[in-house]
């Protein structure tokens, strides 16, 4: 635990009472709000908590490895007078760390004189640089209709049992930085991942380390891990801590780095926990109020900055209790970052891999970051055809459900066939299957063109002509 | 200035507590803690102040000072508001970059207003006038277009002593003096209003002039008045903001206030990346010379958050006051009641529905009211218009914000999930929507465009409602089922839809539409459905007319015809006319 600056300050003895990982500590004087403690129990072993509120000589302290073997009398608390702070160093790529940014490695402590408070501060909008390079990731899905550009905040909002490790570990894999097409895209030397895990089970700590691992990427990886029996409420220091490195990194180091946050429904319960023990009045579904304030405080960790070369992408990973997107975990989530990758059940049970939801996904940022000297001139007014056209294949395919699928008309028929081609062909894709934007634009056109060219509105008469791949669709 | 007034006594979050002073008052400034960091007084008990504080109190020691300033939260009026982008208490973002570098630090006190421009001030009055407050005597070019007009500030009156003759002064400099019964004031550009006051007028009129933004489905269907008020609420990722800053882009207003409240750094970023290379169509001058910014972006503290609408809206009613047309957007309304929420909550107060204290709808109503299209102090006409986002969380209308907002505003602009997941933009859908301005405004359309615009407009909203009780019939039976004149509907609704409500923010043709570019393309698509009734009345299946080359025209000329090049949809008319006249020879 000795990742934090350690500075003499008052100590206290014994605590007025304990609930859950909360204890409310008498006896001190000018405690600072936000501060950092140690506690010792009656055994002598220590641990960390930190301050949340402060009254005169009482304050609230969260206790980040929970209460349990603390007692009333045999408890200390030592103020530490600083808020928490994690040493960052370039070494600390390659490590693995505890949720509260310690080794857990076997490793010594990274050696280095930088401490940075894990809130971080807000960037200045005037020193944002606006994202504009796309990341290819190899998946047509991403790249060509939900395109991912380097300094966005783009999750993966999934459900249990769906592939999202499998995804996010293949973006990881496969990202490099996008050229346009018929021009080379580079993997950048100057590239580190942060991960970090809150909640999560062994197993999948583990496939991420075996996938990095077999990327031949560990070395540039660092990870945080707070795992499923670990401390709740250390995770929700885990994603600060994987973010100030991050931070570091990106805008110290001058790297582009990937963060992947997972699984962020554990850390919002974590969130809801402490707010409940505290009697706040909850705002929907028992999670606080100010949840939406302390998301946007991580997912805006993401960015460009005029000062540095580098940037932090950030792909956080969450499971929608009961696959439902208006759960307020995924929907504040939605109101703050840009975009989102939803992953649909009935795609999955297809056996669709990626099973990425192609209408209810999006990035925002892909306008800025596609087109002419980026991807391909086409690639927009594609993209919306392509959505167009399975959005209308959906209505068809439940009016075909209802009246049978020989009842429709020609052209419905030619929709539905495009449809399960464009799932099985453009959206499907093998795990180790690496498509160039080319590759994606191309199945695109092919598929496309199964429809006749008086359907194809949202493209131009001139990318018919150079695109479309039949006479009229018909053949 | 400012003094001792307590002791810190008590911290949690962007909230307050000290000991002391009994002649500390409500809403006063004050600094709190060493690092003094701004702060207001939100309540008081005996001698027990309570604060919230415009910056992050992480670290904050209880026993710290806490100081009063005996003034009330004021934004700083003059020359050099627009171009600018300030915080939501309104510190200059570029300056704060400068002393601290890509983060944001604290216990930065700046100056809004730069102190050492030097503008060229035009007196309009003389020694001896007597004036009134508001009235202007004196005009400043705070752009190469934009004249600022200097203004009496609003409580005062009296008889002018002194006035510069014209030169270059800055905005502290004495520029006259007032003779107040038997006190003389020194007059200066630099102004300042408490912000949670409204700024007084003469009195408030009806508008019966619309706004207008250049986006077909407002302009057309659901049109704000100058000085009304508008809703727009959806889900995450349904065109909210988009839709903003369209509106900011091409609105015929005259000064934009945009308050990016709780929203994200990145949209900031490209509105200050965009906006100064975009010509605005009246001007001829960068979009940007015309705007001001707020950014308290959702990392940014809460408590200035809260304070941002209101910063805001009173630079909004400053320009108002000079005589010109603002419009304002806030996006996002809901933001700002969640930091009411926040502080609210630490307060421990009474939460009334979904946490909300019971204040909400005052102070939403308290908001909305400071819309309005005024004769000013000084006899002049100045409006201001708000356009408010409101997020319901999971996109559920029903929420507390979007209800009591409701209650506020004229014009409701309700953005839907599947239009938007559908890719039609703006996912504005048209039977949810309403504006209660259609009668004020019609006058307007007939002297200005010379059309019976409500007529051509209700008869397009009816086929498009026709539209939508017929595809609950097709979803059931399929389209076979239907007759040929209704099928004739199902058609004509999809032109309106893809080829007039379909408007692509991104594309630089369709971006804007001149009113007479939207009546036209209104009018083809309406003619057509005429001339294909015909038709279809002659027993011709409705397949034909679904082929007809005119139909792709209708749906592309939105971005294929630009503002400038109307004549083309005359020629797309006379298309209409031969290809559906061909029809009436062969069906007879
Ligand atoms: N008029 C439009 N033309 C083209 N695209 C649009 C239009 N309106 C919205 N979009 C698309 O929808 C996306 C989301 O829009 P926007 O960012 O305005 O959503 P929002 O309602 O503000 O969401 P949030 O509440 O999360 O801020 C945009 O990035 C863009 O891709
Ligand atoms: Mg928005």
């Amino acid at each position: 635990m000795s990742s934090v600056i350690v500075q003499s300050g008052q100590e206290v003895l014994g605590v007025r009472s304990i609930a859950g990982p909360i204890m409310i500590v008498e006896g001190a004087a000018n405690v600072s709000y936000d501060e950092v403690v140690e506690i010792r129990d009656a055994q002598g072993r220590m641990r960390l908590g930190r301050v949340l509120e402060v009254g005169e000589k009482v304050c609230v302290v969260q206790v980040f490895a929970g209460s349990t073997g603390l007692s009333i009398d045999g408890t200390s608390v030592r103020f530490l007078g600083d808020t928490l702070r994690i040493p960052v160093a370039e070494e600390m790529l390659g490590r693995v760390f505890g949720g509260l940014g310690n080794p857990v490695d076997g490793g010594p402590q990274p050696l280095t004189d930088t401490y940075a408070d894990v809130n971080g501060a807000p960037i200045n909008p005037t020193a944002r640089v606006y994202p504009r390079d796309y990341i290819q990731t190899g998946i047509s899905a991403i790249d060509g209709l939900n395109t991912l550009l380097r300094g966005q905040k783009l999750p993966i909002f999934s459900g249990a049992g769906m592939p999202h490790d499998q995804l996010a570990a293949q973006i990881v894999r496969q990202a490099t930085l996008g050229a346009e097409v018929g021009k080379q895209g580079t993997q950048s030397e100057q590239f580190a991942v942060v991960f970090a895990a809150m909640g999560v089970k062994h197993d999948v700590a583990d496939f991420f380390r075996r996938s990095f691992t077999e990327s031949g990427a560990l070395t540039r990886v660092a990870m945080f891990l707070n795992l499923a029996d670990d401390p709740p409420v250390e995770r929700l220091v885990t994603p600060r801590a994987a973010l100030t490195l991050a931070e570091y990194l990106a805008y110290e180091c001058q790297m582009h780095v990937l963060v992947i946050l997972t699984d962020m429904t554990n850390y919002c319960e974590a969130l809801r926990q402490i707010s409940n023990i505290r009697g706040e009045v909850p705002s929907r579904k028992g999670y606080p109020g100010y949840l939406y304030s302390d998301l946007a405080a991580m997912y805006e960790r993401t960015g460009r900055i005029s000062t540095s070369e580098g940037s932090i992408t950030q792909i956080p990973i969450l499971t929608m209790p009961s696959d439902d997107i208006t759960h307020p975990v995924p929907d504040l989530t939605g109101y703050i970052t840009e975009g989102q990758i939803t992953l649909g059940r009935d795609l999955d049970q297809k056996g669709i891999y990626p099973p990425i939801a192609v209408l209810p996904s999006l990035s925002r940022l892909m306008k800025d970051g596609i087109g002419k000297g980026r991807t391909r001139e086409d690639h927009s007014h594609w993209g919306a055809q392509l959505y167009a056209a399975y959005a209308h294949m959906q209505d068809v395919r439940a009016l075909a459900s209802v009246i049978g699928e020989e009842e429709l008309g020609e052209v419905d028929q030619k929709y539905l066939q495009f449809g399960r081609a464009f799932e099985r062909e453009f959206v499907n894709q093998a795990l180790t299957e690496n498509r160039t934007i080319e590759q994606t634009l191309d199945i695109g056109w092919r598929l496309l063109s199964m429809l006749p060219k008086e359907e194809l509105t949202r493209v131009t008469l001139d990318e018919i002509k150079r695109y479309h791949k039949g006479e009229d669709g018909s053949s | 200035m400012s003094e001792q007034v307590g002791i810190i006594t008590w911290i949690n979050g962007p909230v307050v507590r000290a000991r002391g002073s009994r002649h500390v008052s409500m809403l006063e400034l004050v600094e709190v803690g060493e690092e003094r960091l701004v702060g207001e007084v939100i309540g008081l008990d005996g001698d027990i102040i309570t604060a919230q504080v415009y910056e992050e109190t992480s670290g904050m020691r209880t026993g710290a000072p806490i100081f009063g300033t005996g003034l009330p939260l004021s934004v700083e009026l003059g020359p050099g508001l627009l171009k600018s982008i300030f915080d939501g208490v309104q510190r200059p973002l570029p300056l704060i970059e400068m002393q601290s570098g890509s983060f944001i630090g604290r216990g930065m006190r700046l100056d809004p207003l730069y102190r050492k421009d030097r503008w060229r001030f035009t007196p309009r009055c003389k020694e001896g006038d007597s004036v009134i407050g508001g009235q202007i005597f004196g005009v400043v070019m705070e752009t190469e277009t934009f004249e600022h007009h200097i203004m009496v500030p609003p409580d005062l009156s009296g008889t002018l002593t002194w006035v510069v003759e014209e030169g270059e002064y800055t905005i502290e400099e004495p520029i006259a003096r007032l003779k107040v019964g038997k006190e003389e004031k020194e007059l200066t550009m630099l102004q300042r209003w408490p912000v949670r006051r409204y700024r007084p007028y003469k009195s408030r009129l009806g508008s019966t002039t619309p706004l207008i933004t250049g986006q077909r489905i407002l302009d057309t269907f659901f049109p704000v008045a100058k000085g009304g008020a508008a809703g727009i609420p959806g889900p995450f990722g349904s065109g909210k903001t988009v839709t903003q800053h369209s509106i900011a882009k091409w609105a015929d207003a005259e000064v934009i206030v945009y308050i990016g409240c709780g929203e994200r750094g990145n949209e900031m970023t490209e509105v200050l990346q965009e906006f100064p290379h975009l010509v605005d169509p009246r001007s001829g001058r960068p979009l940007m010379e015309r705007t001001v910014l707020i950014a308290n972006t959702s990392n940014m503290p809460v408590a200035a958050r809260e304070a941002s609408i209101y910063t805001g809206i009173t630079i909004a009613e400053y320009y108002r006051d000079m005589g010109y047309h603002v419009a304002l957007m806030a996006d996002s309304t809901s933001r700002w009641a969640e930091a009411l929420r926040e502080v609210s909550g630490r307060l421990e107060e009474m939460p009334v529905e979904e946490g909300y204290p019971a204040y909400l709808a005052g102070r939403l109503a308290e908001f909305y009211e400071r819309a309005g299209y005024v004769e000013t102090v000084n006899g002049d006409y100045g409006s201001v218009s708000i356009v408010g986002a409101v997020s319901p969380p999971g996109g559920d209308f029903s929420e507390p914000v979007t209800q009591h907002t409701k209650r506020f505003i004229r014009c409701f602009w309700a953005l839907d999930k599947s239009l938007a997941s559908a890719r039609h933009f703006p996912a504005i859908h048209w039977l949810d929507s309403y504006s209660e301005y259609l009668e004020d405004v019609a006058g307007w359309w007939r002297e200005k465009v010379g059309v019976d615009w409500l007529r051509m407009r209700n008869h397009a909203m009816e086929i498009l409602s026709e539209e939508a009780r017929l595809s609950q019939i097709v979803k059931l039976v399929g389209p076979d089922a239907l007759p040929d004149e209704e099928r004739l509907i199902l058609e004509t609704a999809r032109l309106l839809r893809e080829g007039f409500l379909q408007q692509n923010a991104m594309d630089t043709v369709d971006a804007y539409s001149s009113v007479e570019k939207q009546i036209k393309m209104l009018d083809l698509i309406l003619h057509f459905h005429e001339r294909a009734l015909r038709v279809v009345k002659r027993r011709a299946p409705v397949s034909v007319i679904h082929n007809l080359p005119v139909v792709d025209t209708l749906i592309r000329m939105k971005s294929a015809v630009s503002n400038e090049e109307q004549e083309k949809l005359d020629e797309i008319r006379k298309q209409i006319d031969e290809q559906m006249s061909q029809l009436d020879s062969e069906y007879r």
